[in-house]
C-alpha cells in the first residue's frame, strides 16, 4: 500500500448522492482475478455512451478534470455491495481521496485499507465543494485536514491507527499477524 | 450490565479489546467465500508465504460468476462468460492448494454463500460470520454477528482468523403488531428501509425485534436480515428462538448429541437481556402495511403497491425517474412488466418458490413477459421438484434453471435488456444492476407472480383466492 502523506489537487465533482458501487463498478467487470486494470471501466455506465465512447458531458471525461485526483461526491458514497473493486476502480483511475459527507461502512474500510482517503465533510464545507468544481485543496492525512483555497481549514475524523497505516504504507496483516499469540490464546480457550 | 445481542457475540470474539488508537481483534467463527472476491486475497497469501490458518472455519462455494444454465452447468458446454470460466478455475486451484473445503459448480450441495450457510447449519447462533459480500448479514437471522468484507479483510481472515474491527452502534427495530394477510417478510423490509433511508443504518448493528419478528420462520428472518445492508447497517441481526433451534436441530452440520445440548444452553443466553440499551430505536407497525414496490434507482425509493410514484424536486431523484421512465403521480400497479426474477440470496428459498408458484399456479405469463425461477442453492432445487414447484413454473412459461445469484446483478449472463421493466425478488435496483439499463422493481415473490400473470405490475392479494 502507498503510502500518504499530503494530496494536493483540484477536485473532480459528482453531486449525485448515494453513489452504489454497482455504478462505481459494474458487476460484470468483476469477473478479473487481479487487482489492477479496473480504472477504465469505473463509472463505465456513466462515463461511456452503448457505442463505447466516453460522454463528454460526464465530469469525469470534461477537459478540465483530468489530473483531479481528489473525488468529491454526493453523500453516502460507496452505500450497496462489498466489492473493494470500487476503491481498486477509483485508485487505478488515479483518484487518491473521495470526499462527501456520508460514507457506506464497507466502502470506507475499503478505501483505508487501500490508501485511497476517505475525508468526511461538514454540509457547509461540502457544499462549497459542489459548487466550485476544479478547486485546488490539499488534504494533509498527519493533521487530518482539509484546506480549502482560501485558506480555511476543516478538520476530517481519522483514527489514530488508519493515519498511522496512511503515513506508512502500512497495511494492517503485518499487524493482525504480530497479535498471533493472542490468537492462538483466543483458539484454545475456545475450543 | 443488560447487555444487547450484538454486545454479547461481540464481546465473546475479541481477541485484543480496542482502544483509542486501535480497533478490536475479532474472531471469526466462520468464514464463506466464493469466487469473486477471494482470488487477490489468495494472490496476497501467495505472496506473503502465509498459510490459511483455519481451514475448518472456512467453506467454499461458487454462485456469483457461475452460469444458471443446465448445460453450462452439467452438460459439458464451456462457461458463456470466458472471464467468469477464469475465475470458477481460478477458485478450484486456490481451494485445492490452501485446503478449503469447496463445492464445485457439479456438486449437490453447491448455492448462493448465503443460502447454503443456513442450510448446512454451520450457520449457528452466537458466531460470527463474515463473507466477501455485503449480504452476509442473512445469517444474523440466527443470532449470529454477520457481516460483509472486502478483499483486503478476506486475505486477513485467511491468514489469521481474526478482523480489526471498532465497535458498532447498536439500533432497535421495534416490529409491532402483525403482518396482515397478504403482506410479506419482504415488504415489511421494504418499508422499514423506506423509513430508515438507505444511510439510516450506517455505523449501526441492527436488531429486529417484537412480536411480528418472532412469529416469522426462519425463510423470512433470513429475507429481513439480508436486506439490512440496504439501509447501510454494517450487520442484522434476530434473537434465536424455538423456531431457530427446530430450524437448525435438522441440519447436517449443527451439533449434534452432547455438543446440541450444551450448544442450546448457549444459545438461549443470547437474547438482548431486559433494560439493555440501543443507541437508537424505532418502531414499525406490520398492521399498518401492504405490499410494497420500488419504482426508482435505490431499495429506499419504495411505495406502497396502491399508491403513486411520489413527486420530489431534488436533481437526484428526477434523475432515477428519468432512467425508469416513471412519472411522479404515476400509479406504482400500472407500470409494465417486461421481466419477472425469481430467485437470489433475498428470496431464493423453498418458502419463496412455494409462495412464488401459489399465486402462478394454474396461469400463464402474460404475453411478452419472460420469467427466470432461479433456486437459491441444488438442495432448494431438489426440494422445489420433488413438490412438483418446477412443473408450476414452467407450465406457466418460465424458465427453470440451476441455482446461483443470476439476474440479481447481471454479471453470469442472465440480464435484463436495456430499457426493460424486471420485477425482481432480489435486492438492489440500483441502475445497471440486472443489466445496462434495466429497470428493476424490488417485490416479493408473491408480487413477482401476480405481476408475471397481468403483465403489469400486480398485487398479489388478487389472487389470495388461489
Amino acid at each position: 500500500m502507498p503510502a500518504v502523506k499530503t494530496i494536493r489537487s483540484r477536485t473532480v465533482v459528482l453531486p449525485t448522492s448515494n453513489i452504489d458501487t454497482d455504478q462505481i463498478i459494474p458487476a460484470r467487470f468483476l469477473t478479473s482475478t487481479s487487482r489492477a486494470g479496473f480504472g477504465k471501466n469505473l463509472f463505465a455506465d456513466w462515463r461511456y455512451d452503448p457505442a463505447g465512447n466516453p460522454k463528454p458531458d460526464f465530469a469525469l471525461n470534461k477537459p478540465e478534470a483530468q489530473g483531479a485526483s481528489i473525488l468529491v461526491a454526493g453523500r453516502n458514497i460507496g452505500c450497496g455491495s462489498s466489492r473493494e473493486h470500487a476503491a481498486w476502480a477509483l485508485q487505478d483511475f488515479g483518484i487518491t481521496a473521495v470526499v462527501s459527507t456520508e460514507f457506506a461502512d464497507i466502502f470506507r474500510t475499503n478505501c483505508l485499507k487501500n490508501g485511497l482517503v476517505p475525508v468526511l465533510v461538514d454540509e457547509k464545507t461540502h457544499g462549497w465543494l459542489l459548487a466550485n468544481p476544479q478547486a485546488e485543496v490539499t488534504i494533509n492525512v498527519e493533521s487530518s485536514t482539509l484546506a480549502l483555497p482560501d485558506g480555511t481549514t476543516v478538520q476530517f475524523p481519522l483514527e489514530g491507527f488508519a493515519r498511522y497505516c496512511l503515513l506508512n504504507g502500512v497495511d494492517e496483516l503485518g499487524y493482525l499477524l504480530s497479535k498471533n499469540e493472542a490468537i492462538a490464546r483466543y483458539e484454545q480457550a475456545h475450543r | 450490565m443488560p447487555k444487547t445481542m450484538f454486545e454479547k457475540v461481540w464481546d465473546d470474539h475479541v481477541v485484543v479489546p480496542e482502544t483509542d488508537a486501535t480497533p478490536a481483534v475479532l474472531f471469526i467463527d466462520l468464514h464463506l467465500t466464493h469466487e469473486v472476491t477471494t482470488p487477490q486475497a489468495y494472490t496476497e497469501l501467495r505472496k506473503r508465504g502465509l498459510k490459511l490458518r483455519r481451514p475448518d472455519l472456512t467453506l467454499a462455494t461458487m454462485d456469483h460468476s457461475t452460469p444458471t444454465r443446465t448445460e453450462q452447468v452439467f452438460g459439458g458446454v464451456p462457461i458463456a462468460v470466458d472471464s467468469a470460466a477464469k475465475q470458477v478455475k481460478q477458485l478450484e486451484e486456490n481451494a485445492r492448494e490452501f485446503g478449503v473445503e469447496l463445492f464445485n459448480l457439479q456438486d449437490s450441495r453447491r448455492g448462493i454463500v448465503h443460502i447454503i450457510g443456513p442450510e448446512l447449519g454451520l450457520t449457528q447462533p452466537g458466531k460470527t460470520i463474515v463473507c466477501g459480500d455485503s449480504h452476509t448479514s442473512t445469517h444474523g437471522a440466527f443470532g449470529a454477528l454477520a457481516f460483509g468484507i472486502g478483499t483486503t479483510e478476506v486475505g486477513h481472515v485467511l491468514a489469521t482468523q481474526c478482523l480489526l474491527q471498532r465497535r458498532p452502534k447498536t439500533f432497535a427495530i421495534n416490529v409491532i403488531n402483525q403482518l396482515p394477510r397478504g403482506v410479506t417478510a419482504k415488504d415489511l423490509i421494504l418499508a422499514i428501509i423506506g423509513r430508515i433511508g438507505v444511510s439510516g443504518g450506517t455505523g449501526h448493528v441492527l436488531e429486529f425485534r417484537g412480536a411480528c419478528i418472532s412469529g416469522l420462520s426462519m425463510d423470512e428472518r433470513m429475507t429481513i436480515c439480508n436486506m439490512s445492508i440496504e439501509a447501510g447497517a454494517r450487520a442484522g441481526m434476530i434473537a434465536p428462538d424455538a423456531t431457530t433451534f427446530a430450524y437448525l436441530e435438522q441440519a447436517p452440520r449443527a451439533p449434534k448429541g452432547d455438543a446440541w445440548v450444551a450448544a442450546l444452553e448457549r444459545w438461549k443466553q443470547l437474547p438482548t437481556d431486559n433494560g439493555a440499551t440501543f443507541d437508537r430505536s424505532v418502531d414499525i407497525d406490520a398492521a399498518a402495511l401492504v405490499p410494497m414496490v420500488t419504482y426508482g434507482t435505490h431499495p429506499g425509493m419504495v411505495a406502497p403497491i396502491n399508491g403513486n410514484v411520489p413527486a420530489q424536486g431534488d436533481a437526484v431523484f428526477q434523475k432515477a425517474l428519468a432512467y425508469m421512465g416513471l412519472r411522479a403521480g404515476e400509479p406504482i400497479n400500472n407500470v409494465p412488466v417486461n421481466n419477472v426474477f425469481v430467485g437470489s440470496c433475498t428470496n431464493g428459498r423453498l418458502s419463496d418458490l412455494r409462495n412464488a408458484a401459489r399465486v402462478l399456479r394454474g396461469h400463464k405469463l402474460a404475453q411478452g413477459v419472460k420469467m427466470l425461477v432461479v433456486p437459491g442453492s441444488q438442495n432448494v432445487k431438489r426440494a422445489a421438484e420433488a413438490e412438483g414447484l418446477d412443473r408450476v413454473f414452467l407450465d406457466a412459461g418460465a424458465e427453470w434453471r440451476e441455482s446461483g445469484c443470476s439476474m440479481c446483478l447481471g454479471m453470469n449472463g442472465d440480464l435484463v435488456p436495456a430499457g426493460h421493466y424486471s420485477i425482481s425478488t432480489s435486492n438492489r435496483n440500483f441502475e445497471g444492476r440486472q443489466g445496462v439499463g434495466a429497470r428493476t422493481l424490488l417485490a416479493s415473490p408473491e408480487t413477482a407472480a401476480a405481476s408475471a400473470i397481468r403483465g403489469r405490475v400486480t398485487d398479489p392479494r388478487e389472487f389470495s383466492s388461489n
